[in-house]
């Protein structure tokens, strides 16, 4: 009953991707096939409020949302460790709690850093 | 011990039928939405295609399959193809881990699980897709090579990572109190006593609120706000493209509230289930008890959808910087502070050994 780890157990997942690609893959070719295709020069353009649109869209934006995207990467990776820790936290007992805590306090101290460095300061 | 053959047919069956349940769960939710949202405003909501409108959502696919499909001609034509159909099919593949109901033994002694598969890594699973969908609005909003669509993505995606970092955090108190990443295992462990929601309060409302800025629903469906964005990363979308990426959301909604009720709340176990299924008769690993559980645990998860209707209706759009405000600067110091309890409450007893 309990949950194992052996190739029979994630062969389902192929079966599943399986039929969730077949799914995607047909309806996207009959979706294709069965709509009109009446295409003028117009209704292919990108919208942009009924303007004509100008230029390139891939400008430059904010280096917030890139900053974010940096931190997640950091503190993503940090929570992947905690998951063994978690699931073995009763046979680690008192040891494992204080190295987790110290690791914790030592993610805090990123936190807080980042943080007083107005890496997450939207308003400006 | 099955045969390969058997096998495989019956995870085929069980497979297909998983995936069946939630695409026809999410066009319901479609419909339920609707007619929710009429009633809080006072409405009548669909009511022309069938009796009450219930043939509303087969009357929406049709329409979605008949559009015109426009690829405007700056797109990235593959990339912008390929966007919504990651985004449906990672919605798709996250339901493969959710246990539906006790396992049914049949005459000759086997166990069928109701659960495409049970993996020991379960949460790990789960966390790997969803992240994989960030991928499938990110290339659609930047495919499209349209302003607002390109400012959509990215608001979705540095939301939807954000409020990861707190949704993994919130589930570690969980899983140390458990032992455990297989759902199955955490469903199991609720059979007698108390649900999960009574040791981890805080946790539950952690992961509810990730789970709502996840599927991008209000308060937290910026990356499609109207009033700034036109429609977002969809907004150069069309025919049965959109309909993936609508789909999408309703289908995230449905397994993030099936996890929520099964982590949090149980799933197919209920209070007295055990004194109930003595009463009623109901021997251990019938098909009646199967489908009991299933129809317990669905009714919990159609509770959850509704949850997450009420609040969409309710409560006014977060701003951007809000937003972030919360899912940084709150959520991540209160999961961790939830981490810390737990461990101490659970651990008391060893530290003070280890200084005694």
């Amino acid at each position: 009953m309990n949950a194992s780890n052996t190739p029979f157990d994630y062969f389902p997942l192929i079966l599943m991707f399986i039929v969730a690609a077949g799914f995607v893959v047909f309806t996207m070719v009959v979706t294709h096939w069965l709509g009109p295709k009446r295409k003028t020069k117009i209704k292919l353009d990108t919208f942009e409020c009924g303007i004509e649109s100008k230029g390139n869209a891939r400008v430059p934006f904010s280096i917030k949302y890139f900053l974010v995207a940096i931190l997640f990467v950091l503190f993503d990776v940090e929570v992947i460790f905690m998951y063994p820790w978690a699931v073995n936290f009763k046979e680690l007992g008192a040891l494992g709690i204080i190295e987790m805590f110290s690791f914790i306090a030592l993610l805090l101290v990123g936190f807080y850093y980042i943080i007083a460095k107005k890496a997450l300061t939207w308003e400006d | 011990m099955l045969l390969v053959s058997t096998f495989i047919i019956y995870k085929s069956i069980v497979c297909v039928a998983a995936f069946a349940v939630a695409l026809g769960v999410a066009a319901y939710s479609t419909w339920i939405e609707r007619k929710f949202s009429a009633v809080l405003q006072d409405r009548k909501g669909p009511n022309r295609a069938g009796p009450f409108g219930l043939l509303q959502p087969l009357a929406d696919g049709v329409k979605m399959f008949m559009k015109e499909e426009i690829i405007p001609n700056v797109s990235n034509k593959f990339l912008f193809i390929l966007g919504p159909s990651l985004a449906m099919l990672t919605a798709c593949m996250t339901g493969a881990i959710i246990p539906w109901g006790k396992d049914f033994v049949a005459a000759d002694g086997t166990a069928y699980a109701l659960q495409v598969t049970d993996i020991n890594i379960g949460f790990l699973y789960l966390f790997g897709v969803v992240s994989i969908g960030v991928y499938g609005i990110m290339i659609g909003g930047w495919a499209s090579n349209n302003k607002y669509s390109l400012l959509g993505a990215i608001r979705a995606s540095s939301q939807m990572i954000s409020y990861e970092i707190a949704m993994g955090l919130s589930i570690i108190a969980l899983i140390m109190t458990t032992g455990s990443l297989s759902f199955r295992e955490i469903l199991n462990q609720q059979d007698a006593g108390l649900c999960n929601f009574c040791y981890q309060p805080l946790g539950f409302l952690i992961f509810f609120i990730c789970a709502l800025a996840e599927t991008n629903r209000a308060p937290f469906d910026l990356p499609e706000c109207e009033t700034e964005l036109v429609g977002g990363y969809h907004t150069e979308y069309s025919s049965m493209k959109l309909g993936f990426y609508l789909f999408a959301e309703y289908i995230n909604m449905f397994v993030s509230s099936a996890v929520l009720a099964g982590v949090y709340f149980g799933g197919y176990n209920f209070p007295f289930a055990k004194e109930f299924y003595e009463t009623c008769g109901i021997a251990e690993g019938s098909a009646l008890m199967s489908l009991i559980g299933f129809l317990v645990y669905f009714m919990k998860v159609i509770g959850f959808i509704l949850l997450f209707m009420w609040i969409r209706w309710t409560l006014p759009r977060f701003r951007y910087d809000q937003l972030m405000d919360l899912g940084w600067k709150k959520l991540i110091p209160l999961s961790i502070l939830n981490i810390v309890v737990t461990g101490i409450v659970m651990g008391w007893k060893d530290i003070v050994a280890l200084f005694n």
